[in-house]
């Protein structure tokens, strides 16, 4: 949500891998450090056993969590997890997937047109766009969530994915193309000028040079994009009231209420919930921390 | 050339429709039916000018929630901007590369979970007879702190503060890294010549030079603590009582469940005016930096 214009964090260095490459500066006394080790491994342990204790509680019978909340699982109910799947979590799984995927792909598109058009080519009224475009950074309409409701309504696609689709697309065009426009300002136009003058149209341009070069920051904002679509609940528990379009955030806590007590079914579920995006920030994690880092994107 | 320039706007379009329509359309129209009373049951719109807002300074809810936000937006600043800095700093400065990439990790993997999914899991942690919290408070011997954490209504909202900050201090502790790592390794060389401390050289090098970044998330911190919604709604509701609500859920209460949408979208507005107050000053923030480059 920065408005850094036109100044960009690009070259922002991934924590990975430290730009000066340097060994921790100073070895202090050794009680510092294993002082310091102790106190952040305390934490790792205190942010990380909650969601392993999550997924072991998921082979667990109710009897068992209330028993012995600590205990391991003594004999593990691995048919829990697919009871989860079938109560439900399949259905929101896929509503998630759907609704996600295709508002990356939407904002992704939509916004590297506009970067590409706000950069590059010569624009009627450019400059009110641009101030258009990255002021909407500022606001949330989450706060409009009345008069969203009745334009969903007049637009016929209120209770529909494309309530969704549409709305995680709006809401992050101007955050995406202020990334990717930061990102291109810092990129030479010469050989985008090259392939132009070689008679390559505008739109082939685009797609065989601009797409291509900006690759790194497509795949940043992408992921971005996705772990707040997969998460987002205010708009899906509005907007859809439709048990069978609903998106896992929505989906499981209305599961939670439908199960009552039957905590273990419930724990599958969240941990069937949670682990896609684990997977996608673990494997993703250089794109996600260069996209974070040149944007801000809270 | 003309005729170029417009196919060219047609880049730009798609975005701007989509932006006007469902971000600048919305928020406008908001403040419009904030000066109407009006339900979806019945159909007509009665404008009341102000009367919506004047409700509002009388509801002991509404001020209630309020307060809420704040205790929510201090406790994120603390957490999330104080402390995860000095975290960062540790980090950095005591860890080998290898390990602290691994930790920085494993602090953030709560921020790639649902609020749904870290809401309803804790919602059990906090229960008064099986949860882990109580087991904890009781395993090293603090049983007398042993409470239902979000059925009172003395300490529900901060059962769903704590909550909040386990899943997000990894994420700006990632971002404070970032910044951390642009400071010239020459600053602290040459606190380390001159003789300072650990201490001193995270008050005299580090704090100063991440200003940027600290004064960008304790401004984002705060208009994202006054937009709190998902965790609250899927742990408490806002209840019991309205104890635990916040100015979002009491919003969607007063629309969804009370059916006064004048009143909510009043709310709405207020939520707005704090938020955009918070985005204006981060735009002169940084225009400040851009003058000052």
């Amino acid at each position: 949500m920065t408005l850094t214009l036109g100044r960009t964090a690009r070259t922002a260095p991934e924590p990975a891998s430290s730009p000066t490459g340097r060994a921790p500066a100073r070895f202090g006394p050794v009680a510092v450090r294993v002082l310091a080790y102790g106190a952040l491994a305390a934490l790792a342990v205190a942010v990380i056993y909650p969601l392993c204790w999550m997924a072991l509680a998921g082979l667990k019978t109710n009897g068992e969590i209330f028993a012995d909340p600590w205990g391991l699982p003594t004999d593990p109910h691995w048919s829990t997890y697919a009871d989860a799947w079938q109560q439900g979590v399949l259905g929101y799984l896929l509503n998630s997937v759907l609704v996600t995927s295709a508002s990356v792909l939407a904002v992704v598109l939509i916004s590297a047109w506009a970067a590409y058009g706000l950069t590059r080519l010569d624009i009627p009224c450019s400059q009110p766009a641009l101030l258009l475009v990255l002021g909407a950074m500022m606001l949330s309409p989450t706060v409009a969530l009345v008069p969203l409701s009745q334009l969903l309504q007049a637009l016929g696609i209120y209770d529909t994915y494309w309530a969704l689709i549409v709305l995680y697309t709006a809401f992050k065009v101007p955050f995406t193309t202020f990334l990717i426009r930061a990102y291109l300002l810092g990129q030479p136009v010469e050989v985008e000028e090259a392939a132009y003058i070689d008679g390559a149209s505008r739109w082939q341009t685009f797609w065989r040079v601009v797409v291509p070069m900006a690759r790194p920051i497509l795949a940043s904002a992408a992921v971005l994009q996705a772990l707040f679509a997969w998460n987002e609940y205010a708009f899906a528990l509005v907007f859809i009231t439709d048990d069978r379009l609903k998106t896992l955030p929505v989906g499981l806590a209305d599961m939670a209420g439908r199960l009552n007590s039957n905590w273990p079914i419930l724990f599958a579920g969240l941990t069937i919930a949670a682990l896609p995006m684990i997977v996608i920030f673990l494997i993703g994690q250089r794109h996600f921390v260069r996209g974070l880092a040149a944007g801000i994107g809270k | 050339m003309t005729r170029r320039r417009i196919r060219h706007a047609f880049y730009a379009a798609p975005a701007l429709a989509l932006i006007a329509l469902f971000v600048y359309y919305p928020i406008v129209e908001n403040v419009r039916l904030s000066l109407f009373k009006f339900s979806v049951f019945r159909p007509g719109m009665r404008y009341v000018g102000l009367e919506n807002y004047r409700q509002a300074l009388q509801d002991p809810v509404f001020w209630h929630a309020l307060l809420n936000n704040v205790f929510y937006a201090v406790t994120s600043v603390v957490f999330q901007v104080g402390a995860a800095l000095v975290l960062a700093a540790v980090l950095e400065e005591l860890i080998g590369r290898r390990l602290r990439g691994v930790l920085r990790a494993v602090y953030f993997i709560p921020a790639a979970v649902s609020m749904t999914v870290a809401g309803l899991l804790f919602q059990f942690l906090y229960q008064p007879d099986a949860g882990l919290v109580n087991g904890a408070l009781a395993a090293v011997g603090l049983d007398g702190l042993q409470h239902d954490w979000l059925g009172d209504a003395a300490t529900s909202i901060w059962g769903v503060i704590n909550m909040s900050q386990w899943q997000s201090f990894g994420y700006t502790t990632m971002l404070l890294t970032v910044a951390i790592q642009r400071i010239p390794r020459e600053l602290y060389e040459a606190a380390t010549v001159d003789g300072a401390g650990r201490i001193r050289t995270f008050f005299n090098v580090t704090v100063p030079m991440v200003r940027e970044m600290t004064t960008l998330l304790i401004i984002l911190t705060v208009s994202g603590a006054f937009l709190v919604f998902n965790e609250v709604m899927v742990m408490t509701g806002g209840g019991p009582a309205n104890s635990s609500q916040v100015l979002g859920t009491w919003l969607y209460a007063s629309a969804f469940t009370g059916d006064d949408m004048g009143y909510a979208a009043a709310i709405g507005t207020v939520i707005f005016l704090i938020t955009f107050a918070a985005g204006a000053l981060q735009l002169l923030h940084s225009r400040r930096k851009a003058v000052a480059a």
